[in-house]
């Protein structure tokens, strides 16, 4: 009997002890939590894709309120109309987002491009590429195992018949996973409304380049000469174009004409406009 | 050399995770990257460690001298339960960098069995005090690297061809088999 009662009375007293003790520390230590904190998260897509530079939707609502400095225009996928939506609920003013697009800078298609040896492991373009750096003679070129596709959260992309990435405008938020995953960093993101786009990425030297794929960009800098704005640039034996002088100053573009291998071309147009017209027939854009 | 033998024995002969298969919730749940998983193990290591130190003192100070052995468990639970809450409100309150680092494994480790069996096996082996604090570092350092492997070959996985009856949970487990199967060659090498 005595046992019993001592028994009832340590548990009542632990119990009471822990319970207080709890509850103390609930007050004492009280972190408020800005209601704010959850109306801004619900405005955001939550594809959790980590575009806006934070580890999720969450973290980027937390920034975004509790940090004067956390422009509310971070969110891509969301466009303008999330970015106004944070800026209201923040009181922050919403610069415009620049929308962006996911771009396969490759056009090494199965006839294009040149193979060193078969591939036969796993289809992923990560473990590919950790086999001497893929199947392809070109060790900078998509490798088309569709890694990308698989990580698209918005299903943009898709694995065309060439063996290369397809990306489709109307899906494309230009999030930029695409980017993260691609272990040659085939894919880049550019702005919507680009004139022009290099649909390679090889750094090798013309001959180089041109053994291994036949639409290699050789480096030969005949775009850079008819490009009157100087918006292109030769990096690594690569032409670039810079999208801001691109974008601003050229109506009429025809630094793409000469290119011999066909390497530089029309980029995809403003997808609002519904024109997306490819003028290197490239499936890739 | 006692502690040394006792702390190799937590972690490698005696792992928890792997040869005595306790905390397979989180083994399973937080394995998916190496970061988050060696984050997790750190907050085990600590939450251990704190828990049973306060569990040995409320052992040998209230439960021995009252004769009331038989509520050890349920005294533990009510303890590390608590004993969680009180280190997360102290955590958010005051090393918020910490706690965006752990905060989510604290909850989920609040009533987990590795955190209680870890208490529980100091006071029936009737280690000191200095003792049960080392065998809880030791216990938590080798939940650690059971977790840390486990994610390793769960990253490697993703790029495997697994079928598809098998995908997800389903290789984890085999490969955890696996696992506990090399850790099983260790068994025999320290006895404590």
């Amino acid at each position: 009997m005595q046992i019993a009662i001592m028994a009832l009375l340590v548990m009542v007293l632990t119990g009471l002890i822990f319970g207080l003790v709890l509850a103390f520390a609930n007050k004492k230590f009280a972190v408020e939590v800005n209601p704010l904190i959850h109306l801004v998260e619900d405005v955001l897509p939550k594809g959790q894709c980590g575009s806006c530079g934070y580890a999720g939707c969450m973290a980027y609502a937390e920034a975004v309120v509790l940090n004067p400095d956390v422009p509310p225009n971070l969110c891509i996928p969301g466009k303008e109309a999330v970015a106004k939506m944070v800026g209201e609920l923040t009181g922050k003013t919403a610069a415009a987002v620049e929308p962006r697009i996911a771009h396969v800078r490759c056009s090494g298609s199965v006839e294009n491009a040149v193979t060193k040896y078969q591939y036969a492991g796993v289809q992923d373009c990560v473990a590919a590429n950790l086999l001497q750096g893929g199947q392809k003679s070109c060790q900078y070129g998509c490798l088309g195992f569709g890694t990308c596709v698989k990580n698209c959260p918005f299903g943009a992309l898709t694995m065309g018949p060439n063996g290369l990435p397809h990306v489709d405008p109307d899906k494309c938020t230009g999030c930029g996973k695409c980017e993260t995953v691609c272990p040659k960093g085939v894919i880049t993101m550019q702005p919507i409304g680009a004139k022009v786009s290099v649909n390679c990425n090889s750094k090798d030297r013309g001959a180089v380049a041109k053994k291994n794929c036949s639409v290699a960009c050789i480096g030969c800098g005949l775009c850079k000469k008819n490009c009157q704005y100087g918006a292109i640039t030769l990096v690594n034996n690569l032409a670039v174009v810079d999208y801001k002088i691109c974008m601003d100053k050229c109506d009429n573009p025809t630094c793409f004409a000469k290119c011999p291998t066909g390497a530089i071309g029309l980029a995809v147009r403003d997808k609002y406009i519904g024109n997306a017209v490819n003028v290197a027939g490239n499936v890739a854009v | 050399m006692e502690y040394l033998t006792l702390f190799i024995s937590a972690v490698i002969v005696n792992n928890f995770v792997l040869t005595r298969f306790l905390g397979l919730c989180i083994f399973f749940g937080v394995s998916k990257n190496v970061n988050a998983s060696f984050g997790m193990g750190m907050a085990v290591t600590a939450v251990m460690t704190i828990s049973s130190l306060l569990a040995w003192l409320v052992y040998n100070f209230v439960l021995l001298r009252l004769n009331l052995t038989f509520l050890t468990t349920i005294v533990f639970v009510l303890l590390i339960a608590s004993t969680v809450q009180l280190l997360e409100m102290v955590i958010k309150k005051h090393v918020p960098t910490l706690y965006n680092m752990w905060g989510i494994y604290l909850m989920l480790i609040a009533v987990n069995c590795v955190v209680l069996g870890v208490p529980l096996i100091n006071v029936e082996s009737n280690y000191t005090f200095s003792k049960s604090i080392v065998h809880a570092i030791g216990s938590g350092v080798g939940f650690g690297v059971a977790i840390v492997l486990m994610a390793s070959l769960r990253e490697k996985l993703r790029l495997a061809d697994v079928p598809k009856s098998l995908d997800g949970l389903g290789i984890a487990f085999i490969l955890a088999g696996m696992l506990a199967l090399s850790f099983l060659g260790f068994s025999g090498m320290i006895s404590i």
